[in-house]
């Protein structure tokens, strides 16, 4: 008799389909997080926050009440609904350009008070909806649609490291990078996702999971060389790892 | 300072007054960053909302206050913030989207001088602010102008009750004359009926589909049907809510519009011009949206001329010139900013006018 | 017996779960969906599906939507 492996999270819609491109990682990211809501039984009591970009699509999938924020608002958004309702469990889940760019100042300040939240945010070091431009996470050299000649530090500075820069707020319990390069990674991830949602069930603080995702139609790659691209440039700068968690003694 | 409901009149400052009637309305989240001249709601409601085991935030910015209320009203509790001028500024972008979400977010704006930073003196320079939105696309706020310390309590009552009615956002627009000063003002109980929001507040989808709150509309049909929807619900608020106060209009030959503290000095001119023979009768709007439009039309029958008293460029005074429509001449007596122009002031610029 | 459910209308040809398979038991097949994409299928008559899951996984569009092992 065979047991059942794999079956698509009871936290989706019935017959969801994707609207993104062939190969994002977005897919697999929002997956995780429906599969977490499903195994943690948190599904009917939760409520996101969706941020502005291909992000947003989210409440299209996931069977859960959801809020549409405006761009980077995601998590002024989010303290409202907690604040309001303390025994729901509220998420966010958005982009880099959402979350450290427009956003973050609503993004470290929730971080900073310790508001009981988890946040979800996709790194691909690109603008991805607009169709690819630079965003905060651009990679030194990297060619985007306004970097024609490559991200060079003079012109464009630098690009930011979001886990590292949540895992100093105080109010952070949990802050991790994962990537979703190939499947072990995958896995990985998904136990860092539990992870931000279990200390907000506990009430610890704030949870963080940076997700290091491709974007094979803005990066002009084929879905395998953007996951390369994912392992052999962006892994380099943005070390996948756990910059926080209060759950663990030092 | 304690939330009180009293039999009796007690002296209190006008931004208390509002800070007591929202906590008394059943607010259940404050969402605010501090700016001269309302800072004291602020100051009442971190620690008032504590005591009572409500939330207070003390937000990043107003971009965040705004958007935290917004959260919170998303919830179906009642949810405020409030700001002045040149920081309500920062939240129209939210104010946008609360329209389109159809989230009843209660917004006190008690306004300064602008543009830019302006002063912290008085100021109705906010009137296009409140009434025409500095948010994108096409949508309105129902609009109430408090013109006395009591009417800020009570208004603050009935921007709650609209608010949620209606799921729009309110706005009530008072000044720094009014947040600043006391008066005697007496807090009776919230009068008005709650509303039942359960069929589209968010919850948790626990046997229903999920439900979404977004004002995104990826296919242009959708987004006309959405405006047609949206515009139909601002008629109904035109002839269900709109709301003045009328002296004297009977027999007036002019007929005096102004709004806020501005209309404490005009009815005192008013009262002089009588004396004086001038025959002069007021309306005071106090729903800035809806405009009672109607009712100018109707005196523009009657009446030989309207002039309207701000303290700002000359804002309302296009209102009452689309309402009257060139049947009579619509003139503007004004005061850039600070206090209102004194009763005398007015006078002798209505006998310069005839 | 281990083997896996595809739906194929799901399928967008990203072809990322092809080496995945440890055994090779996803191919592209000579069918289109209505998406416009020659979709993937498995074929494994020696049963040497392992059950491991590593294409649902990697799956980034929730096509493989079962996997069984035993």
């Amino acid at each position: 008799m065979a047991t059942q492996v794999f079956k698509i999270p009871d936290s989706f819609k019935k017959d969801a389909k994707y609207t993104f491109c062939p190969g994002c990682d977005h897919g697999v990211a929002v997956r995780l997080v429906g599969e977490c809501l499903s195994e943690l039984g948190l599904t009917e009591n939760a409520i996101a926050a969706c941020s502005i970009g291909c992000s947003v699509t989210i409440y299209d999938f996931l069977n859960v009440d959801s809020l549409e924020a405006p761009h980077g608002r995601a998590l002024a958004e989010a303290t409202g609904i907690k604040r309001a309702c303390p025994d729901k469990f509220v998420f966010t889940y958005q982009g880099d350009g959402d979350f450290a760019s427009i956003g973050l100042a609503e993004s470290m300040h929730a971080a900073l008070r310790g508001e009981k939240l988890s946040a979800i945010c996709i790194n691909n070091t690109t603008y991805g909806m607009t169709g690819g431009q630079l965003g905060p996470t651009t990679l030194l050299g990297q060619v985007t649609t306004t970097s024609p000649t490559g991200r060079n530090l003079e012109y464009y500075g630098y690009p930011i490291k979001i886990a590292e820069h949540i895992a100093l707020c105080d109010g952070t319990a949990f802050s991790a990078r994962v990537s979703l390069d190939s499947v072990p990674n995958i896995r990985k991830a998904k136990e860092a996702i539990k992870k931000a949602f279990e200390v907000q069930m506990k009430g610890l603080g704030f949870g963080f999971v940076e997700i290091l995702s491709s974007c094979p139609t803005n990066w002009k790659m084929s879905p395998q060389k953007a996951h390369e691209r994912v392992r052999d440039e962006m892994m380099q700068v943005f070390k996948p790892g756990i910059y926080k968690d209060i759950t663990v003694e030092k | 300072m304690t939330a009180t409901i009293t039999n009796k009149k007690i002296l209190m400052k006008g931004n208390y007054a509002i800070a007591n009637a929202a906590v008394l309305a059943g607010c259940q989240c404050y969402f605010g960053y501090p700016i001269t001249p309302q800072s004291e709601i602020g100051e009442f409601m971190s620690g008032k909302m504590q005591e009572l085991g409500r939330a207070y935030v003390s937000a990043e910015s107003e971009l965040a206050a705004i958007n935290m209320t917004m959260g919170a009203c998303s919830m179906g509790v009642k949810a405020m913030t409030s700001s002045s001028s040149c920081a309500v500024a920062l939240m129209q972008e939210g104010l946008s989207y609360a329209t389109s979400d159809q989230l009843p977010v209660v917004l006190v704006s008690v306004m300064r001088g602008g543009p830019g930073l302006g002063n912290i003196y008085p100021s109705q320079g906010d009137y296009f602010q409140a009434t025409r939105g500095g948010g994108n696309g096409d949508y309105k706020l129902i609009v109430l102008a408090p013109s006395t310390v009591q009417e800020c309590a009570d208004l603050t009552y009935k921007a709650f009750y609209l608010a949620h009615k209606y799921r729009n956002p309110a706005v009530l627009l008072a000044d720094g004359l009014l947040g600043q000063m006391m008066e005697p003002v007496q807090f009776k109980e919230y009068p008005y009926p709650e509303i039942d929001n359960s069929d589209w507040k968010l919850s948790g989808a626990k046997g229903r589909d999920a439900r979404i709150i977004r004002s995104y509309a990826p296919l242009a049909d959708n987004q006309c049907v959405y405006l047609e929807k949206l515009f139909e619900k601002y008629k109904t608020i035109e002839e269900n809510e709109t709301e003045w106060e009328e002296i004297g209009t009977e027999d007036a030959d002019i007929v005096l519009v102004s709004f806020g503290s501005t209309s404490r000095n005009v009815k005192t001119a008013a009262k002089i011009c009588r004396e004086k023979g001038i025959k002069v009768g007021i309306l005071r709007p106090i729903t800035l949206f809806p405009f009672p439009t109607k009712r100018l039309q109707e005196l523009s029958n009657k009446v030989k001329m309207f002039i309207s008293v701000e303290v700002n460029m000359g804002q309302m005074v296009q209102d009452v010139k689309l309402a009257v429509n060139g049947k009579v001449p619509v003139e503007l007596i004004h005061k850039p900013v600070g206090a209102p122009p004194s009763p005398e002031e007015i006078v002798s610029q209505i006998e310069e006018l005839v | 017996m281990s083997n896996i459910v595809i739906d194929k209308s799901k399928c967008k040809a990203c072809y990322l779960c092809i080496e995945e398979c440890p055994k090779n038991l996803i191919k592209i097949s000579d069918e289109a969906n209505n998406l416009g994409n020659r979709v993937v299928e498995f074929q494994d008559p020696e049963h040497r599906c392992l059950g491991c899951a590593m294409c649902a996984t990697r799956c980034p569009d929730l096509a493989i939507t079962e996997v069984y092992r035993g």
